[in-house]
């Protein structure tokens, strides 16, 4: 049996730019709760190829439990979740999902060739190994015991390690710690490349800045559902809101959420709290029209924000 | 999306899945390599029983008649037993460390089956458990004392061999079911407590409470089976321990490694 070596390379160019192309990741109404705890409530969410997205949310959000279904490592509790069309054990078994932890993975005692060998070792179709040692800039310490490689260099090999099947779909888990500028900026722009050949790529992190950066698209995750999802710009402008806190009975509230950039009120007793883009246009209205007192201006937090802002408030 | 970036349509039906569920020799070879390489490994599995073996093997009855054979090649045959178990077990539980480091996980992302990982472990394991049995055996004929018929000495080697798969299995089970290092801090001291009551070590008299309890344990069965090309002497009972306890022992190792793979 011979595969054409184009079509073995699925992220080259070759495929017919007409046919419709199948999503990269699909995710339909899943769910995963471990016992009691909901970590996914149900998430729908659709990759294109050669999508470079990344995967925003604080700690414990869903996100590491959403990556985990998506590579097949746990089942969702309910809904589908799909790669390229196949489940993700089957997308594992053909090469075309790689993932890339920050830390471990590695077996210490193995040289950083016997590593990639080992890993080449498991699939059907991979890039010639000295290649990919090339490609990842290790074949000067393929020699080298992993466990007397720097943590760089030790990344390096998991990067070469992910390579070596030439995924389709490849996530990665916070990529850029501990790397410098220039650094991320050579990562970056070799991820965007293979982005072009229509690798997919998604990034999970906690930085609204690096998501902004490099991604595409930016998909926010927080208690277990997406509450934005877009462009860069988009999602940086949904963060920058900030709240203003007054003690005012009777608040007229219409005429508050009447004010530039307001996007929400919010009466709790005696105290009226707006959420605004332009807080100082609130202030002065306050101030200046209202018997407003005790007036606080609070920077909303990037999760308080959303939450805010797409009415998803988990209190 | 601002950028326009190229959407490659990617057949995946065009990647072909590997055979054998990723079995294949270079996977062998670098755990073969990696395990002979670990030289503490090496050195306990050779080392431990030729050690136990001259320490037991010579009792002042040594030259004492035996079935085909005399009380050294008796008790050659059950340090050879031990030895291996211990080894096979210790390399079994060589899955504790791997998934603590992870790389069990990196594994489940390539397309290596989880049962083929598990069957290259108790090779491993069990090639480590043939390089004790060897070295005794071998420390045997150089000591002189152990004498049997060249037949019954490789049937009995040959016997050693395959009921330390028993143990090979016992060591992944642990290997799955304990945290890390410390599968082998239960394992060790458990081993020699069962070679005690299984009559390995020191005979048991036969018909004592202790002897009914002890046939019911794990490293009886497989002793006895081991010997019997020598003493040619061979209980239902025996065979039926063995059976039993590898029926457990695989069970086990599966419903543990099953119970992972649900659970990472």
């Amino acid at each position: 049996m011979t595969t054409p070596r184009a079509l073995v390379r699925g992220a080259s160019t070759t495929g017919a730019p007409s046919v419709p192309a199948v999503p990269a990741v699909r995710l339909a109404g899943v769910t995963k709760d471990f016992g009691p705890v909901h970590a996914v409530r149900g998430i729908d969410l659709e990759l294109q190829q050669g999508e470079i997205v990344a995967f925003l949310g604080p700690n414990g959000a869903g996100k590491t439990t959403t990556i985990d279904m998506v590579l097949g490592l746990s089942r969702p509790t309910s809904g589908t979740t799909q790669v390229l069309g196949l489940a993700p054990r089957h997308a594992i078994a053909r090469g075309l999902v790689s993932a890339v932890m920050q830390t471990g993975g590695l077996l210490k005692d193995l040289t950083v060739r016997e590593t990639v060998r080992y890993t080449a070792s498991l699939f059907a179709d991979t890039r010639p190994v000295d290649e990919v040692l090339e490609n990842a800039g290790i074949t000067a310490i393929a020699d080298r015991k992993v466990a007397k490689c720097s943590g760089g260099e030790q990344q390096r090999l998991r990067f070469a390690m992910a390579l070596l099947s030439d995924p389709a779909l490849l996530l990665l888990d916070e990529p850029t710690t501990g790397m410098d500028v220039e650094g991320r900026r050579t990562f970056w722009s070799a991820i965007r490349a293979d982005a072009e050949r229509g690798r997919t790529i998604l990034f999970a992190t906690h930085y609204l800045e690096e998501a902004d950066q490099y991604a595409d698209r930016i998909v926010l995750i927080s208690h277990g559902r997406i509450v934005a999802d877009g462009t860069g710009a988009q999602i940086k402008a949904l963060a920058s809101g900030r709240t203003v806190r007054a003690t005012l009975p009777g608040a007229d509230t219409s005429a508050l959420a009447a004010i530039d950039g307001v996007t929400g009120v919010e009466v709790r007793g005696d105290a009226v709290l707006v959420h605004t883009k332009d807080s100082d246009a609130v202030a002065r209205h306050l101030l200046t029209r209202t018997s407003a007192r005790d007036l606080e201006i609070t920077a909303q937090g990037l999760e308080q924000a959303f939450l805010s802002l797409t009415g998803e408030d988990d209190a | 999306m601002s950028t326009t970036t190229f959407r490659g349509s990617i057949d995946p039906t065009a990647r072909r899945v590997p055979p054998l569920g990723g079995f294949n020799p270079t996977l062998l070879g670098i755990e073969l390599r990696r395990m002979l390489r670990n030289r503490r490994t090496v050195v306990f599995a050779m080392l431990f029983p030729a050690a136990l073996f001259l320490s037991f093997g010579s009792t002042s009855d040594w030259d004492e008649s035996v079935g085909h054979g005399n009380v050294a090649a008796y008790v050659m045959v059950s340090m050879a037993l031990y030895g291996a178990a211990l080894t096979a077990a210790s390399a079994g539980t060589q899955v504790a460390l791997e998934r603590a480091m992870g790389w069990s996980r990196q594994l489940r992302l390539t397309p290596l089956n989880a049962a083929v990982y598990i069957v290259v472990k108790a090779i491993i394991a069990l090639v480590l458990g043939a390089l004790a049995i060897a070295v005794v055996n071998l420390v045997g004929v150089l000591q002189g004392k152990p004498e049997m018929p060249v037949d019954v000495w490789v049937e009995c080697a040959l016997l050693t061999l395959a009921c330390t798969s028993v143990f090979a299995a016992l060591g992944l089970c642990a290997g799955y079911l304990l945290p890390g290092e410390n599968a082998m801090q239960v394992l060790g001291p458990g081993l020699a407590l069962l070679s005690f009551l299984g009559n390995v070590f020191i005979p048991i008299d036969e018909g004592s409470w202790i002897y009914t309890i002890a046939q019911w344990t794990p490293m009886y069965g497989v002793a006895e089976i081991c010997r019997y090309p020598l003493t040619g002497d061979l209980t239902w009972i025996a065979v039926v321990n063995a059976a039993l306890w590898l029926a457990v022992f695989v069970g086990g190792a599966a419903w543990a490694m099953a119970r992972d793979t649900a659970r990472v």
